[in-house]
């Protein structure tokens, strides 16, 4: 036998042991499946989004940890889950989808798409399977209206009511909203489905109020903006809202201290507002105010929990020095508000794992009210929110944070939306859908 | 007076995709092949400044150590990928450049991290006072400094191409490996040369690019940049590539004020590639190209 030979048998003799040992290994390990509820967790680690790509999906694997360590999980059921990487993309996201949506006793509760356009990809998919297509704070907008999209949930706040509330804020600012009447506001936004969003909502409001609005599209990346606040210094603004993602939300407050636009008039799309949107522009960003949907910093209770029961078990998702920012804080709602519903669809079907139609039921019948917020400790870190078959949404409410040059600070509390208008576009906007698609409403009294 | 704004400003962008373009043309002068990694390396520079520079290192030696790290890469892709090439169809060694670029992106990522630093070079990036002052222009001193920093970038590159012995061996390797080695030209020394070259173009690329945007994964995307300015310039042209970038600059933002507004805006992207077609049905090198001329 030469060497060579000998090498190659020796090589594949050791590759057979070692795949022996770790099925071994695995088979002593397994645990039962009745007694854990299976979570697909969809992340993007690298690429231009992979600030919020990991940080959020970070804060939501540490609260499940938290939930594991501190309390045996869900009624004893250990929260389990498995990571996928979309980089961002549609198709690699609905193909995660498709790989994971079986594993666990009862297949997939739920899925967090961590992207509009995955939400958008997966809704008549997630709709057959009967798995519940979670979006908070991004999705499909009309979506909440539940009557004709039963599994789908962008909670807490979508992106009208948040547009409506910036609205309301701009008026608090003026000082009340017959002041509106004649103002100019510049919206500047990605051109991409996710930008264009909010344009109806903006156009309609510009109408009811009386107030001017200009689309400016930014093209993708967004690198260089600066033609585009040349034209915004022509129309010479009150506002101007800061619609982007990634680096083109970046790009903005340094093109805005170039020609002197103050800071404090650019309110900012809550994906536009976190720590890596304000530190690259270093000083330009100071003043900078964005809306949110849920508080920053360690303080809350349940935060202060994770430095304890994960990171000091050495049991962390991310860097402990992300624990408090806001993509891992906006993980920790997504987290709070996923297993609340888990809770309650056990409480209604039993003990165990649950299933997607399952929890189509629990997310239907959601309400966190402020006691249970207290004894979460969330206060302040998670708006109030009840959900109905009627209304996928349930909250709306949308606070305000300003950069102050080295931390986000909330400078309002909770302003709510216009829900009725927003509400009446939502309806006109789905039954347009269900008509196009052949679907006939569900009777939310029945 | 807006006119002449957006026309400077423009310019003055366009000296900034002028800088990424460099490096494509460094590469391709030496061994005709598009770099389609060069993205990726103005990332690799920049997150290796910065990260060195968070290290607490003070910002002229972690300028020079990145450029050491860019230089043990030319000699990587020297000995390990280039090297086994040589002769190869040009097409083999494009692919190479595409498998480069991922794996660059990956390793950046992978060594260093994917999140946002913030870079402070300590150039300013507000108006400058004293023109706006008398000419009522608005223009950034970071914009008119960056500008400085490329054009003497490409004189110090075109004195190295065109006056001494390196760039004449340069120019050789590009026209053919063979003939070049056969009248004794170093071949590998001469690649590794011109890669640790468009290692320190990508180096001052990226840490103006990165001043501006944070050093993220987003710098590879300011390759997309340059590649009109490629197109328009020529590929083997320092001069082309400094001349199409102001060309491109100016165009693409006189072009998104002025003529955005008629057509939904947001044109800036697109604009370009067709100024660098129309270009290219009448001078198919590039303005500054050169002539490609095959005796049969």
């Amino acid at each position: 036998m030469t060497k060579r030979k000998l090498f190659l048998t020796a090589l594949a003799i050791g590759m057979m042991t070692a795949a022996v040992t770790e099925t071994a290994l695995a088979q002593d390990k397994k645990s039962d499946p009745n007694k854990e509820q299976f979570i697909p967790v969809l992340v993007y680690r690298t690429g231009p989004f992979a600030a919020g790509g990991t940080g959020i999906p970070g804060g939501m694997m540490d609260y499940f940890e938290l939930l594991n360590q501190r309390d045996g999980g869900i009624n004893g059921i250990k929260l389990v889950w498995e990571e996928c990487d979309t980089a961002y993309k549609t198709d690699r996201g609905v193909e995660c989808y498709e790989r994971l949506k079986k594993n666990g006793a009862k297949g997939i509760p739920f899925i967090h798409p961590m992207s509009t356009g995955v939400a958008y990809a997966l809704l008549e998919r997630a709709t057959k399977d009967k798995i519940p297509v979670v979006q908070i704070g991004y999705g499909r907008t009309d979506s909440s209206d539940g009557r004709v999209f039963p599994y789908s949930f962008p909670l807490l706040t979508n992106y009208w009511s948040q547009n409506s509330a910036k609205i309301r804020y701009m008026a608090q600012i003026l000082g009340g909203e017959d002041k509106l009447k004649g103002v100019k506001i510049v919206n500047l936004h990605l051109k991409h489905p996710y930008g264009e969003e909010t344009k109806p909502m903006l156009d309609a409001m510009a109408k009811r109020f009386g107030f001017e609005v200009t689309h400016i599209p930014v093209p993708w990346p967004g690198i260089d903006q600066k033609s585009l606040w040349l034209q915004i210094r022509q129309i010479k603004p009150d506002f101007v809202i800061n619609r982007n993602w990634g680096v083109s939300c970046t790009v903005p407050l340094r093109e805005a201290a170039r020609i002197g636009f103050p800071r404090d008039r650019i309110i900012g799309v809550w994906w536009c507002g976190a720590e890596e949107d304000v530190i690259p522009a270093g000083k330009a960003a100071k003043g900078y105010i964005t809306a949110a949907f849920h508080s920053v910093g360690t303080d809350s209770p349940v935060i202060q929990d994770m430095f304890e029961h994960v990171y000091g078990k050495m049991k962390g998702n991310v860097s402990a020095s992300r624990v408090g920012s806001v993509f891992y804080n906006r993980g920790v709602v997504w987290g709070i508000i996923s297993t609340e519903a888990i809770r309650l669809a056990q409480k209604k079907f039993g003990v165990g794992p649950v299933s997607g139609e399952q929890m189509q039921w629990a997310f239907e019948n959601l309400e966190l009210d402020a006691a249970r917020i207290k004894e979460l400790g969330a206060e302040g870190l998670v708006p109030e929110i009840k959900v109905s078959c009627f209304d996928h949404e349930g909250g709306g409410r949308v606070r305000f944070q300003q950069w102050d040059g080295k931390k986000w600070n909330m400078i309002t509390d909770w302003i709510p939306s216009y829900a009725k208008m927003v509400r009446k576009m939502i309806e006109e906007s789905a039954a347009k859908y269900a008509k196009d698609k052949g679907i006939t409403p569900r009777n939310c009294a029945a | 007076m807006f006119v002449l704004e957006v026309f400077i400003s423009g310019l003055l962008s366009g000296v900034m995709y002028s800088l990424v373009a460099l490096g494509f043309v460094l590469i391709f002068k030496a061994s005709g092949v598009f770099n389609f990694a060069q993205g990726a390396m103005v990332l690799l520079a920049a997150l290796t400044f910065v990260r060195f520079i968070e290290m607490g290192i003070p910002l002229w030696l972690a300028a020079i150590m990145t450029f050491g790290v860019m230089i043990v890469l030319a000699i990587f892709i020297e000995r390990f990928l280039l090297r086994p090439l040589v002769n190869q169809p040009l097409i083999t060694l494009f692919m190479l450049t595409i498998g480069l670029n991922y794996f660059l992106e990956g390793l950046a990522q992978a060594v260093w991290d994917a999140e946002v630093h913030g870079l402070d070079i300590g150039i300013e990036d507000v108006p400058w006072v004293g023109l706006e002052q008398a000419t009522g222009l608005l223009i950034s001193m970071f914009d008119v400094i960056s500008a400085l920093i490329a054009m003497g970038l490409v004189i110090i590159l075109s004195i190295v191409f065109n006056k001494t012995k390196v760039g004449r061996a340069l120019r050789a390797v590009s026209n053919d490996h063979q003939a070049a080695m056969s009248v004794g030209i170093p071949l590998n020394r001469i690649w590794v040369i011109v890669w640790a070259m468009s290692g320190l173009v990508a180096l001052v690329a990226g840490a103006l690019w990165g001043t501006r945007l944070g050093v993220q994964f987003s710098l590879s995307i300011v390759a997309l940049k340059a590649l009109p300015v490629l197109i328009l310039g020529g590929f083997n042209s320092i001069m082309g590539a400094i001349v199409a970038g102001l060309i491109i600059g100016a165009s693409e933002k006189l072009g998104e004020v002025f003529l955005g507004p008629y057509v939904g805006g947001g044109i800036e992207s697109f604009f370009p590639y067709v100024l660098a077609m129309m270009v290219l049905f009448w001078r198919p090198q590039g303005l500054f190209g050169d002539v490609i001329i095959e005796r049969v």
